[in-house]
């Protein structure tokens, strides 16, 4: 015991107990991070039947039964006279109790509390929420119009922002500065009050309810994107471009060449940050696009969901689908997200 | 007459031309999608507009829509007496939202980020653990908890029922008292997105700082307190900044939430009237664009006044290293 007090006292004693309440902290924290997620999963794969009698259970699942005179009766681990046993239960009487017999020899029967049983449980996994909850909604559309938007639209980002940066980043003008400044000022700014007048151009050429106005301002750069890549292409040593320069190299090759392949992570980052952005985007896909053929998912997702309300394992499935890319694509970048590497430049 | 030819030209004009030349998408885009569209909204704040007739100028109308009655309704303590008594609800329900959810966000993610600073076992299981809700945000999220918090067929009544004991678990999103709670825990879900930011922050504090403090014989706390928190004020500022306009954007959980509920979108009964959902209603059900923008001038003019007064308030509260060592 004095050991354990010294141990305590001292420093590495002291560490250990912090990194054992900090472990405690963090792990009581993902149960309460991951069990939404688990819920979500295992009612995309249950039946309506158990979403109604069964709903607060983390897995796909229904009631063992086994055949007892002619009926399928639920079936319990019971503990009669210290021994454990699998009885069916055969009827339910007033007072909590219940009659359980064992299967084999019905005519036994043992009146016991049922709450002091535990029932008995077998999976019930149903795979086939997934194909009807396609079949239902026209699926592979939204996914068709989510891809053209998140994937042109990130084309159009990555060669709009990296032009721009590179203006910012190299190059000295009186003129400059104060645009760098206007665009840094437009992060600040709430998209609200230029939503109207630019959804009203885009009604004058003809282009609600398509998807360029989803993807055609992504050709002009925005500030965030570019203020990443301009910090990142700040960190980039001036000495290669002189090299290129001496070797006749103009601005555009300087920037093709030399600063592009050097800028290769932020790039990813940026491009990762957009696909996210676009993926889940649900306002202006909302406000833009009227009729289903045009929808992407995330649209097509609430108004399924305002159609099929009570089709929760249907709306479930599809919500999995729907956040399966984002985790995918999340664990095979996951050094960018957890080492802050995007963030490096707004610290401070 | 001719131009002077590109090879002709100072080094220093032609560096300048080729630099314009570069953010001209920039340039382009800021006229066409950001200046343009905001002095055209300004305009049309002073106009009744439903797309399809021209604009008709209506003068200050649209304003005295939203402000007149402000003084009848402070004397009797009467919403009724507003003119648009909507607008002052959408404001109400945004700045509670706010009043709720900024502070908890702001100390379980910089709580968050601290632990997942320490070098335990794992780390790079728990920060993928803690940041995977903020990848997913959106409309599968929302119609998660939507489920998980039915007073209904949820889980999460049941729970505080059977395990915690609380005997009247509250009606969440189905009741007006409770839905803001509702969508301010939906929205800690997701912390992990702040929280990333403080880490990314709290790896740029100097170790030596904390070697100092050691050697100084500073405790556990006392090290955050004196050393951390400052460090860390600058990002909590930024945060609390994006987090105030985020809040006035906030949109897609009420959406999914109630327009396909009883209450309808904003309800029960107006509580989840945000108020960027009172201004996509005028807007874009209403069609009333008029409105909508004076709407949206003000809610511009509402950031830029909170901005200015954390701006303001960021003297005595945030603290930049530079000025420390007297270069400031």
């Amino acid at each position: 015991m004095k050991r354990v007090l010294d141990l305590f006292r001292s420093a590495r004693g002291n560490e250990l107990f912090f990194n054992g309440i900090t472990t405690l902290i963090l792990a009581s924290g993902s149960v309460l991070i991951l069990i939404p997620l688990l819920y979500m999963i295992s009612t995309s794969l249950k039946d309506p039947a158990q979403i109604r009698s069964d709903s607060t259970s983390l897995f796909p699942r229904k009631p063992k039964t086994v055949e007892v005179n002619g009926n399928l009766e639920p079936l319990y681990q019971v503990t009669v006279d210290g021994q454990v046993h699998e009885y069916a239960l055969i009827k339910k009487i007033p007072g909590g109790l219940g009659q359980f017999v064992d299967p084999t020899r019905p005519d036994v029967i043992h009146e016991l509390r049922i709450n002091d049983q535990k029932q008995l449980y077998r999976w019930d996994i149903h795979w086939e929420n997934y194909p009807e909850a396609i079949n239902a909604m026209p699926f592979w559309r939204y996914l068709g119009n989510t891809l053209i938007v998140t994937f042109v639209g990130m084309a159009g980002m990555l060669f709009s922002c990296s032009l721009v940066a590179y203006g910012f980043s190299r190059f000295r003008a009186r003129w400059l500065n104060v645009f760098f400044l206007l665009l840094l000022s437009t992060i600040m700014l709430p998209s609200q009050v230029r939503l109207i007048p630019v959804y009203i151009l885009f009604q004058k050429l003809g282009w609600i309810n398509t998807l360029l106005p989803l993807i055609v301002p992504q050709f002009f750069a925005n500030a965030y994107d570019v203020f990443l890549l301009r910090q990142f292409f700040m960190t980039i040593p001036l000495e290669l471009d002189d090299a290129a320069k001496i070797d006749g190299a103009n601005p555009l090759q300087i920037l093709l060449y030399v600063i592009l392949p050097q800028a290769r992570p932020a790039l990813v980052s940026v491009g990762i940050f957009h696909f996210l952005y676009a993926w889940n985007d649900f306002y202006e896909p909302l406000i833009f696009l009227h009729t289903r053929e045009n929808w992407t998912l995330a649209v097509g997702l609430q108004t399924f969901d305002a159609i099929y309300t009570v089709n929760t394992h249907l709306i479930m499935a599809v919500s999995v689908l729907m956040i399966v890319p984002p985790i995918l694509l999340f664990f095979f970048s996951q050094r960018i997200f957890t080492q802050g590497v995007v963030f490096t430049g707004i610290k401070g | 007459m001719s131009l002077p030819s590109f090879q002709k030209m100072s080094l220093a004009r032609r560096e300048a031309l080729a630099g314009y030349a570069f953010v001209v998408p920039w340039i382009i885009g800021f006229l066409i999608f950001t200046i343009g569209p905001m002095l055209a909204s300004l305009y049309f704040s002073f106009t009744k507009y439903n797309i399809i007739d021209p604009p008709q100028w209506v003068g200050l109308a649209n304003y005295a829509r939203v402000f007149s009655g402000i003084w009848d309704a402070i004397r009797t303590g009467d919403s009724r007496q507003f003119a648009d008594p909507l607008f002052w609800k959408a404001l109400q329900v945004t700045l509670y939202y706010a009043s709720l959810a900024l502070p908890l966000n702001l100390a379980i993610s910089l709580f968050l980020a601290v632990l997942l600073n320490q070098k335990v076992r794992g780390i790079n299981i728990w920060r993928t653990i803690f940041f995977l809700p903020s990848i997913i945000a959106g409309v599968a999220v929302a119609l998660l908890w939507v489920r998980i918090l039915n007073p209904r067929v949820g889980v999460l009544n049941p729970f505080l029922k059977d395990v915690l004991g609380i005997q009247n678990p509250p009606g969440w999103l189905a009741d007006p008292e409770w839905a803001v709670p509702a969508l301010v825990i939906m929205g800690l879900w997701s912390v992990g997105g702040s929280m990333i930011v403080y880490l990314a922050g709290l790896q740029g504090v100097p170790t030596d700082l904390y070697d100092a403090a050691k050697v100084d014989g500073a405790n556990a706390w006392q090290r955050f307190w004196n050393v951390t928190f400052p460090m860390m004020t600058p990002v909590i500022f930024y945060n609390l900044v994006l987090g105030m306009i985020g809040t006035f954007q906030y949109f897609t959980q009420v959406y999914v939430a109630t327009s396909s509920s009883l209450g309808g979108l904003g309800g029960p009964q107006h509580s989840t009237l945000f108020y960027n959902v009172y201004l996509y209603q005028n807007a874009f059900r209403y069609f009333d664009m008029g409105y909508a923008s004076t709407l949206a001038w003000i809610l511009f003019i509402i950031i830029l006044i909170l901005t200015g007064l954390i701006f303001r308030s960021s003297d005595t509260w945030v603290y930049y290293e530079g000025q420390l060592k007297g270069r400031g």
